[in-house]
């Protein structure tokens, strides 16, 4: 049974959702300027999905994410403003200003990296599985990967070895429908994604990624057997992003109008904001307070981020290695 | 106390007590036990070629046979190691690589650069290599030079017995991720090896034999190919200094180059392919850094730009001799 959700976990999950939100608009709006360098894979839309998930998950639990981590890693519980200052390149990010936005990682807060290998997570999370399991303790870990990646030998070989080692894995699709440009309604050759654990030996679920409680369940349920022992599991999260797969993309392969009806009629914190004031859990005057205190929040991390230094000439050659 | 055991005895004991010492310490790949979930006995072959055998029922629960999945199971290993686990993973052929690549040199290779210096992977991949087993071309490959091409990768290349066993202890207790190749013409060879545990440290070069003539700097079984010419080369009064770079990365420069400056000759032997090999590494590292002590051009040795052969006939042409090693020193004597 997963754990049922009081007043301070909803909270934790609106504010989440919410910090995701406003971190993704933010450098969509900033991107435009130039001033932020290389590529950003936007997650805004798929909030429930990472966090439905994480609210599951403890510091000690593993996730492996993927090029469009940004809210992977905010779930998971990696400091948005060191997110930040990394994006910008700056000596104060996460990764020192080395990773970039597709290689965000903290490791402290058991997220193994987002990742610009489509695919590359799933091996990963396997290993960190399998050492809990060696150590006899209760974690389990989550490969989150895409309509694209689900596609990759990666993640069929990971499926197939979580499954004959038994191991505490939780295959995590978030299948937005389009892998770049190429729509999963050609590229994914069943009707499903988790119609594929099946053939895997593991049980497959397929749940609406607008909703945050329905995420919440389905994952929840899946990482509790996992945590007893029980083995591996396939969630299917079927969603949709607000933005193309980079910024930049003119999204010309999809529909007119697409986005802006997922955006006026399923948007997950819209629904998740109406379920709780309606029932009452929550007023709207505490979404109302996180809404200001996020903003106020991101809008901080990119004055910081612009005005921190970036790394210098010392920095090339060093982390390289542990010794060398 | 040393006694004479073969190279692959000593693989065997460098695991065995390694994961005695430390319970972090687990061995996966394909057949590591063998025999898994078969109707014979347990750890029926101990690896392909029985390098991991006996070890199964030794330390329970930690050598993991692993279905031929080689991209799932080297990224289980990274994994692990991320977790502080010391998984050293067996690819069985090097020539495997070409199906597992991205998690050695897109995942464990970048993540301490790339995630800033916060993460550790301290994995160990071992896989044979080399020609001379009537393999042919799918299963002989060298391709050391492709793993020492990439940074955050460590690259062992042992040549004997004493050696396999003190560098497999180093590459097992070291913190950054190893790629450990043992040369399949090697396993039976015998050597001096003590029994208790020992670490040969990572970019010392060995100086295998003195000499004031000529410089050979020879790679993993390429050093016994140089042994048998030196001794030959003795005879028609040749000095040769062999060089064992033992790691070639980290790569011994100074060794290398110091011995240069006291030849003036030099030689590399390098059983894989010539183009962008560890050959031309080192000439160019040469020709840059000692030009002035050069007396003569500097020589690569090695095997050609074709696949592996497989007939024999074929195959024997292939790997560097000693006879090409002799003639190549007695002409670079002979030179002006």
């Amino acid at each position: 049974m997963t754990k049922k959700l009081e007043r301070e976990d909803l909270l934790k999950a609106y504010r989440t959702m919410r910090t995701i939100r406003e971190f993704e608009e933010r450098l969509h709006t900033d991107f435009a300027t130039g001033e932020i360098p290389g590529f950003v894979h936007l997650y805004a839309g798929e909030e429930a999905s990472a966090t439905g998930v994480c609210m599951n998950l403890t510091a000690e639990d593993h996730i492996a994410s993927t090029h469009r981590g940004h809210g992977h890693c905010i779930a998971k519980g990696v400091d948005p403003v060191g997110m930040m200052a990394e994006i910008w390149g700056r000596t104060t990010g996460t990764c020192k200003g080395k990773g970039g936005s597709m290689h965000i990682a903290d490791l402290s807060v058991g997220m193994l990296g987002a990742n610009g290998i489509v695919g590359g997570g799933g091996p990963l999370v396997c290993g960190t599985a399998l050492a809990a399991k060696l150590r006899g303790q209760p974690f389990v870990s989550v490969c989150f990967f895409g309509d694209g990646a689900s596609n990759q030998g990666t993640i069929f070989e990971a499926m197939n070895l979580a499954s004959v080692w038994n191991l505490p894995v939780i295959f995590l699709a978030e299948n937005n429908g389009y892998a770049e440009a190429t729509s999963s309604k050609f590229s994914v050759a069943c009707e499903n994604i988790a119609d594929r654990a099946s053939a895997f030996g593991m049980p497959g679920v397929t749940v609406d990624g607008f909703d945050f409680f329905a995420v919440y369940e389905a994952a929840g349920e899946a990482i509790e057997r996992a945590r007893n022992g029980g083995g591996p599991s396939l969630v299917e999260v079927k969603l949709s992003r607000y933005y193309g797969h980079f910024e930049g993309d003119q999204q010309t392969y999809r529909a007119p109008g697409e986005v802006q009806a997922l955006r006026d009629n399923k948007d997950c914190l819209m629904q998740f904001a109406r379920r709780v004031t309606q029932s009452g859990a929550l007023t709207q005057a505490d979404l109302d307070t996180i809404d200001a205190e996020v903003k106020a929040l991101i809008d901080g991390s990119v004055v910081k981020a612009k005005s921190d230094p970036k790394p210098s000439e010392a920095d090339l050659l060093t982390d390289v290695y542990v010794s060398y | 106390m040393a006694r004479k055991i073969t190279y692959q005895q000593a693989i065997n004991e460098a695991l065995d007590q390694e994961m005695s010492r430390d319970q972090n310490v687990i061995v996966m790949g394909e057949d590591v036990a063998g025999g898994e979930g078969s109707p014979g006995e347990q750890d029926a072959w101990g690896g392909v070629l029985g390098v991991t055998r006996g070890l199964y029922h030794k330390h329970p629960g930690r050598v993991i046979d692993t279905p031929i999945s080689e991209s799932g199971y080297v990224g289980a290993a990274v994994g692990a190691a991320c977790c502080g686990m010391r998984p050293v993973a067996e690819l069985m052929f090097v020539d495997f690589l070409g199906v597992c690549f991205d998690q050695i040199f897109n995942q464990a290779a970048k993540f301490r650069y790339m995630f800033g210096g916060k993460a550790e992977t301290p994995v160990v991949i071992r896989a044979m290599y080399g020609a001379g087993f009537r393999a042919a071309a799918q299963h002989s490959q060298c391709l050391y030079n492709i793993f020492t091409h990439i940074p955050g990768l460590k690259v062992v290349v042992p040549s004997n017995p004493y050696d396999a066993k003190g560098l497999l202890i180093q590459s097992i207790r070291d913190n950054d991720p190893v790629i450990f190749l043992e040369h399949k013409a090697l396993y039976t060879m015998e050597g001096e090896v003590p029994e208790e545990l020992y670490t040969v440290p990572f970019g010392e070069a060995a100086v295998v034999r003195e000499g004031n003539d000529v410089t050979i700097v020879a790679i993993g079984r390429m050093v016994q190919k140089a042994q048998e010419a030196a001794a030959e080369l003795q005879k028609a009064g040749v000095q040769c200094e062999i060089i064992d770079p033992r790691t070639t990365s980290p790569l011994d420069t100074d060794t290398i180059l110091e011995s240069v400056e006291k030849t003036g000759r030099l030689i590399v032997v390098d059983e894989s392919h010539p183009r962008c090999s560890m050959a031309s590494d080192i000439a160019g590292l040469v020709a840059e850094n000692a030009f002035a002590s050069l007396k003569a051009p500097i020589r690569q040795i090695t095997g050609p730009h074709s696949p592996v052969p497989f007939s024999d006939s074929l195959e024997e042409l292939y790997i560097p001799s000693a006879a090409k090693i002799v003639a190549a020193a007695k002409s670079l004597k002979e030179y002006r």
